[in-house]
This record gives C-alpha cells, structure tokens and sequence, in this order.
C-alpha cells in the first residue's frame, strides 16, 4: 500500500522552496566555474565514460539501419561507383606526379632561400559516433579521443576542405566544433589575390560570414577561401569556404559576404583529424604579423 | 484490491525505485537517439516530460534531487554547461511538486494546459542561460516545449497502463 506517501505531515526534510534554492545556487555556481576555469573537466570526463557508453547504446538501432542500408547497395551502383573512383584516381595520380614536382621544386627553393620547410602533417581518419543533439550548437562527436592522441584545438577536415576544430577531448571520443558554429572563427585568405580576413560562422550548417571587408575591397562571388595559417591553428592553405553573394549596399561601412563552406560539414561520415600541425619555430612570426591588424586579433578571442 | 481504481485515485498506483529509475533512463535514452535536421528543432526533451510525470504523480518520490542529478547526466551527455540542464530541470520539478495536486484532479486534456507553462518555463531556463554565456538564442528551440506538451497524454496513458499490477485482472 502506497497510502503512506500521501501524508505530507511526516518530517521530509527541507521543504520544496528551500531545495529549489539550494539546487539553484548549486547550479549557477557549477556553471560559473565551468564557464570561467578549466576545473570541472575531470569530473565531466570521468562520467562520460558511462553516458558515451550509453549514447552509443543509443545511436545503436540507426547504425545498425545504415549498416543494413549499405550492405543491400545493387551490383549496378557497386560497378558504378567503382569505375568512376577508377577515373577519378588516374586524374588524381596525374595531378600527384604534377604535386610531386612543384613540391620537390618549392623544398629546393625554400632551401635555396634558408626559409623553415614546411612540414607535413600525418592525420587520422575518424568517424562520426554522434551529431549534438543540442540545436544552440552543433557538434560532432568523433570516435577517436586521448587513447589515439587527439589533443584539443587539432583541425578536423574532409576530402574537400575544413569541417572544424577538436575542443574537447574524453578517453574514447573527442568532441569538434564546426567552423560555421556560431561565432566561431577562422582567418582566411582570398585564394585569387591573397586577402586576408577571419570568415564566421552563422549558425547555420550552410553558411558562413565575412564579416568587416570595406565595399570596395576586392572580392567577387566565386572565390575561394583557404586558411591563411597566421594563426598557428588551421594550418595555412586549406580549403574553407566559397563566396556566394556580396551584398555591397553604401548606406554599411562593410560588405555582407555570404559564403557556403567547402567542406560537407553535415554530410560526412568519415572525417580526418590532422595531428603533428606547426612546428613551434614559426610561432614568433606570428606573434609579429599580428599588430598590423588589431581588429581581427580582438575578434579571435572568441576562438 | 481492486482490479479497476476509479479515476481520481489512479495517482495511487504503485511505483517501485527500479521502474522510476528505468523510465528516467529510456527518456534518456530517447533524448540521445541521434536525431537531425528539422527533427532535433522537433525534438520533445523526454527527460523533463518523465521527470514532470513523476513530480507531479509520486512529489515524494521524485523531487528536485533527483531532477538536478538527472540534469548533470543531460549536461554531460550534451556537452553544455555543467548546470545548465540541472537548473532548468531544478525549476521544472518545482513547478511540478507546486502543481502536483491541481494536475491530479484535472483530468488529461486539461493537464496539458497546465503542464505546458512548466515546460515553457524550463526551456526558457536553459535559453536564458544559454543566452547569458554565448549571447544569442535559437527561437526554435521553444518548438521542442511545444511538442513535449502534446506527448503529455500519451505518455501519461503509458506509464500509467505500465504502473497498473498486471497480475490483478487474472486473480480475484
């Protein structure tokens, strides 16, 4: 018999008010030292370990769809897709001994100069567990974490150009920000013409900005931007987004730049995690290239 | 005793720990289903439906404890704040201890009206917190309070068929 419970005249401790209040503080002071300092993140990754278990757990009936999916694909598209990668290999193989050349020459040159050789950078292909279910910010939860050597603030990209940025790290799992997260911020350069600048996200898996260009800069629809590198992060040269509408309307000191990102950024499913990136020697540099432009270092604080 | 409770005292029905403690995890679970697109904005939270059945069905069994503990595994799972989920389901559990008594007299139609302003209030908690942190919000997101409204009636038929002894119809 549950009648017992209906008595609310026994002694049940603190009453609802005082609870609610207590629970509150707890909370915004959790929040407080979580916004502010680093200190929590022990404590979140030692109970992510269960939930991540049990998120996979979850995600487990639609990849089991997806698996099931794939393995009914017909003969026809099998033959299909095989030939075209056979053509699309021979044109990259072609475009590779081209790359090898100018790559072999550009060393040489650099050599020649007494220039820092550019290093290569290894990368780790990863899948996505697990696409944010929070709507105010969309992550991607990556199945490579600490036990593989992510470290955070590593570049996540595709085949085609850049996906994001690894900002948080758990044993098993790592966690990456979208580069058209909401504010987020990556300095690029116009490929035509070397215009640098710093391209921000929208919130918005299809867009991104390029915020504070004068008019009259020279920008058309069409250019591609790649990442300049100047900030020691994204690795410099890397596709990121194209220019698809300029709106340069006199009555605003800048043009509106829309532009769309390169990369599928809501439609991979294997993605690559580049490791070993910059070689502190070329930090210095940085750090003196960067007063010419204050404005854009302001804004990357928010990286 | 008997097989068939009249309906005023169906908040009665019998809630062992262990039935509480899963109905919290398959919400949970439910939340972390890799939802996309314009079924994420849909999304109802189902950990704050569940949690709301059950602070307003069994007040002292569920309370805000419980609620905030269920909210730190939400914020973990979701990679928001430490807190942020906690807060806004701290609020929503009050509400529904304040309400307990009104929401078991009315019956469901009329709950879900007064169920909703609750939901509200704890989506605009963790917009207000979001807002407060990164300075923008998702209106959107508001969408999910309204579809978690709607599941009331279901899932309140649910759980309760799931909490009636089955045992009782078959024996005298």
């Amino acid at each position: 018999m549950e009648h017992t419970n209906a008595f609310p005249f026994f002694n049940r401790g603190p009453s609802a008010v005082v609870r609610l209040a207590f629970f509150s503080l707890l909370s915004l002071l959790l929040m407080f030292v979580d916004a502010r300092y680093q200190y929590l993140e022990l404590g979140r990754t030692t109970l992510s370990v269960p939930i991540h278990a049990l998120q996979r757990l979850a995600t487990l009936p639609v990849d089991l769809w997806q698996q099931a999916d794939a393995y009914l694909v017909t003969q026809g598209s099998l033959v299909r897709d095989h030939t075209q990668l056979l053509q699309q290999r021979t044109i990259d193989a072609a475009q590779l001994q081209q790359l090898q050349v100018l790559q072999a020459e550009n060393e040489h040159l650099r050599s020649l100069l007494n220039v820092q050789q550019k290093a290569d950078y290894s990368m780790q292909l990863a899948e996505i567990v697990y696409v944010e279910r929070d709507i105010f910010q969309r992550k991607l939860l990556l199945d490579k974490g600490a036990q593989a050597g992510v470290l955070a603030g590593q570049v996540v990209m595709d085949d085609n150009g850049i996906v994001g940025q690894v900002t948080r790290v758990y044993p098993w799992l790592s966690e990456a920000t979208l580069i058209t997260n909401k504010d987020h911020a990556v300095p690029i350069q116009v490929l035509r013409n070397g215009l640098r600048s710093v391209v921000f996200g929208s919130g918005d898996t299809g867009q991104l900005a390029l915020r504070y260009l004068p008019i009259s800069s020279d920008i058309q629809e069409g250019d591609v931007l790649v990442t300049s590198g100047i900030d020691g992060t994204y690795p410099p040269g890397l596709p990121v987004a194209r220019v698809t509408r300029i709106e340069r309307d006199p009555a605003y000191p800048f043009a509106r730049i829309q532009c769309t990102p390169i990369a599928g950024v809501d439609r991979q499913r294997q993605l690559l995690i580049l490791s070993g990136l910059p070689k502190l020697p070329e930090r210095p540099q940085v750090v003196e290239e960067v007063p010419s432009d204050q404005p854009k270092k302001g804004e990357r604080g928010n990286l | 005793m008997s097989a068939h409770l009249p309906k005023d005292q169906e908040f009665l029905l019998p809630a062992t720990p262990i039935f509480i403690a899963a109905s919290l995890l398959v919400a949970l679970l439910l939340n972390w289903l890799p939802w996309q697109g314009m079924w994420l904005t849909l999304r109802p939270d189902f950990a704050a439906l569940v949690l709301l059945y059950w602070c307003t069905h069994k007040p002292y069994r569920v309370g805000i404890g419980i609620a905030w503990m269920v909210g730190i595994l939400a914020d973990v799972a979701d990679a928001s704040l430490f807190g942020q989920h906690a807060l806004a389901y701290a609020v929503l559990a009050f509400g529904g201890i304040v309400l307990h008594r009104r929401v078991q007299m009315l019956d469901l139609r009329l709950q879900t009206l007064q169920i909703f302003p609750l939901l509200l209030l704890a989506y605009g908690v963790y917009a207000a917190v979001h807002w407060q942190v990164h300075g923008y919000v998702v209106w959107e997101y508001f969408l999910g309070s309204v579809v978690a409204a709607l599941l009331w009636v279901p899932l309140t038929v649910l759980l309760q068929a799931l909490r009636r002894p089955r045992g009782n119809s078959g024996q005298p």
